[in-house]
């Protein structure tokens, strides 16, 4: 298991994703000459301007043409550029999907598809706007590696480490500032989750937004005399086979928590491997099976069950499930 | 170092040209039969402008397909493969007797265009309209590069009935892209009918110039005219270009030309037969 010093979790310092993805891709743009960024009409919310302001020979923007942003991207990378593509994550993985899958994933060009705006914290746009599907979209896809970030420390990271792979990644960074988890000792690699509380009694597989969430999670569960595991698992693809093992194996009892539908996203990934190698109760915490609405961020995450109040109580229910199957596998 | 580059075509080159077109049809009849399956009609119809390219007029080098000024070729139109197919070996990536092992499991060349399998493919095609959006990709990376490429990108006109073509159209002009030269092989067939039935694609011209492009229209099977209009568009600044090109879908064989049915079919031994009985002995 991998151990690294954190920031405290107070929740003082609050980072946009997408403003680290701004600031951090204007940086690379100066390091590595071969980064082009495209965008479809949103760089002020995605913050790719600020790359344009730097680069403007360097960066397109495609206008309201998804579909065109991801083959023009695909040309761009067999023309020899790491392009990064950017755009609201429904319409990145959405209308361009089939783009993707054809342009790039199928010749496996090294496009890094840099989406904002993943889940129902998009707001008050509601529904049309909000994806609960992108993770499983891209996850499909053989050849693409996906990121989702917890917060802003490891979003700065994350891009270090997707400019020097070679391949195609989707990242989904989201609408709102996240509270700063990580600090700056912390080590991302792509493929590799990362334990950010210790515990023996259940484990709680976040990603992303609900990362925060499951922290505090774990200090209510803590007055329940339960101590819960918290695993930041940030690559959803390829994912971390062996971290979820070994966290199985000694807590017999997983909750999985992510701003995504149930169906095809960190839980199903998670359930997936558990189910074939190590299977131990599991309860799989997202949106159910719904589209978004409107809202606000915090009034959707409650209407959604996105809290730490939804992953302490299904973390009490595995662990009761894990105790009434027992036998010689519980502890 | 081998690189291909022809001067502008006098008349002997005309009649070299004429012959590698016909043999270039003899191969991709003798493919798509072995193959079982394929899509004879529109590899027939682009031959003349593939030769065009391949054979007197693109810079690149068969031993180094990646070679870095090399001009670049895009089938957008993708199930035409077997005519690319055809050009490439006979241009020399690779040996002509692969072409009998088209769609065939393990084989190099798959049943659409597959940039990591196949030397000289630039990019994967297949799903129709994203052709173009690559090809302005790659034209606008040489340009970034400072290197005098060029982009040429082949369209089917059924192909024009995909949203997705448009929006590359606009990006083309709006980024002044003119190292890019499209042509789009009319050859007024689709897969349920003539495409005036199906999805009526005209006014086509007008289309393509009111959507800032410099448009020649001519007839596709014509060397004089191809290199006549590929001449014009290396004059046009500041705007990409397109090549309308009249074809016959399935031309150079009686019973192949100007049939919806042989889009997506390969040719019978008997139609073989026929075919060759028609195109003279391949080499």
């Amino acid at each position: 298991m991998r151990r690294h010093s954190l920031a405290e979790i107070e929740f003082k310092k609050y980072l946009g994703t997408r403003d680290v993805y701004g600031d951090t891709l204007a940086l690379l743009g100066e390091k590595y000459h071969d980064i082009v960024v495209l965008d479809a009409d949103l760089s002020g919310s995605t913050k790719t301007s600020v790359f344009a302001k730097k680069f403007p020979s360097r960066f397109f923007n495609m206008g309201v043409s998804e579909q065109d942003l991801m083959g023009t991207a695909a040309g761009f990378a067999a023309g020899g550029k790491i392009p990064f593509a950017s755009t609201f994550a429904i319409f990145a993985t959405g209308k361009a999907w089939e783009q993707i899958r054809q342009s790039i994933a199928y010749p496996s060009l090294n496009v890094k598809i840099v989406a904002t705006h993943g889940g129902i914290t998009v707001g008050e746009d509601g529904g049309s706007h909000q994806t609960t599907e992108d993770i499983s979209l891209m996850r499909i896809l053989p050849t693409m590696t996906v990121v989702v970030p917890a917060d802003g420390i490891e979003t700065r990271k994350a891009l270090e480490a997707i400019v020097l792979h070679k391949g195609p990644v989707y990242m989904r960074l989201s609408r709102l500032k996240f509270p700063v988890i990580f600090d700056d000792s912390y080590a991302f690699r792509i493929g590799k989750g990362s334990i950010v509380r210790e515990g023996r009694d259940v484990t709680v597989f976040a990603c992303g937004y609900m990362l925060a969430p499951a922290l505090r999670a774990r200090e209510m569960l803590r007055e329940n005399g339960v101590q819960a595991q918290v695993v930041n698992i940030s690559t959803i693809k390829p994912i971390d086979e062996d971290l979820i093992l070994s966290c199985a194996k000694v807590t017999q009892s997983i909750v999985t928590a992510e701003e995504h539908s149930i169906i095809g996203g960190l839980g199903s990934a998670v359930a997936e491997v558990i189910s074939e190698k190590h299977p131990v109760p599991l309860r799989r915490i997202g949106v159910r099976d719904r589209f978004g609405t409107s809202g606000s961020a915090e009034e959707l995450v409650q209407y959604f069950g996105l809290t730490p109040e939804a992953i302490a109580k299904a973390a009490l229910e595995v662990i009761h499930m894990k105790q009434n199957t027992s036998g010689s596998e519980s502890r | 170092m081998e690189k291909r580059f022809y001067t502008m075509a006098p008349e002997e080159n005309r009649d070299k040209l004429t012959e590698i077109a016909r043999l270039i049809r003899i191969d991709i009849l003798k493919m798509l039969n072995r193959a079982g399956s394929g899509h004879t009609g529109g590899s027939l119809s682009a031959v003349e402008i593939l030769t065009a390219l391949y054979f007197s007029r693109m810079r690149y080098d068969p031993k180094r397909p990646r070679w870095e000024d090399r001009d670049r070729f895009i089938l957008s139109k993708g199930h035409a493969a077997p005519a690319l197919y055809a050009t490439l070996a006979r241009a020399g990536y690779f040996p002509r007797e692969e072409l009998m092992s088209l769609r065939k499991l393990g084989s190099r060349l798959q049943g659409h265009p597959d940039m990591k399998t196949t030397p000289g493919v630039e990019v994967s095609t297949g799903s129709l309209g994203q052709g173009l959006s690559m090809a302005n990709g790659m034209a606008l990376a040489a340009r970034l590069d400072g290197k005098k490429s060029r982009v040429y990108v082949l369209m089917g006109d059924g192909e024009q009935q995909e949203g997705q073509i448009w929006e590359a159209a606009m990006t083309s002009s709006h980024y002044k892209i003119d190292n890019l030269c499209g042509f789009v092989d009319r050859n007024g067939l689709q897969i349920d009918g003539p495409t005036k039935e199906i999805m009526d694609i005209d006014p086509l011209v007008n289309k393509w110039k009111a959507f800032g492009w410099h448009v020649s229209a001519i007839d596709g099977h014509s060397f004089t005219e191809i290199f006549s209009a590929l001449d014009e568009a290396e004059t046009v600044k500041r705007m990409p270009s397109i090549i309308i090109a009249s074809t016959v879908k399935g031309k150079g064989v009686s019973i192949f030309e100007n049939k919806v049915k042989y889009h997506g079919v390969a040719p019978t031994d008997e139609e073989l037969k026929i075919a060759l009985s028609e195109l003279g002995e391949g080499d």
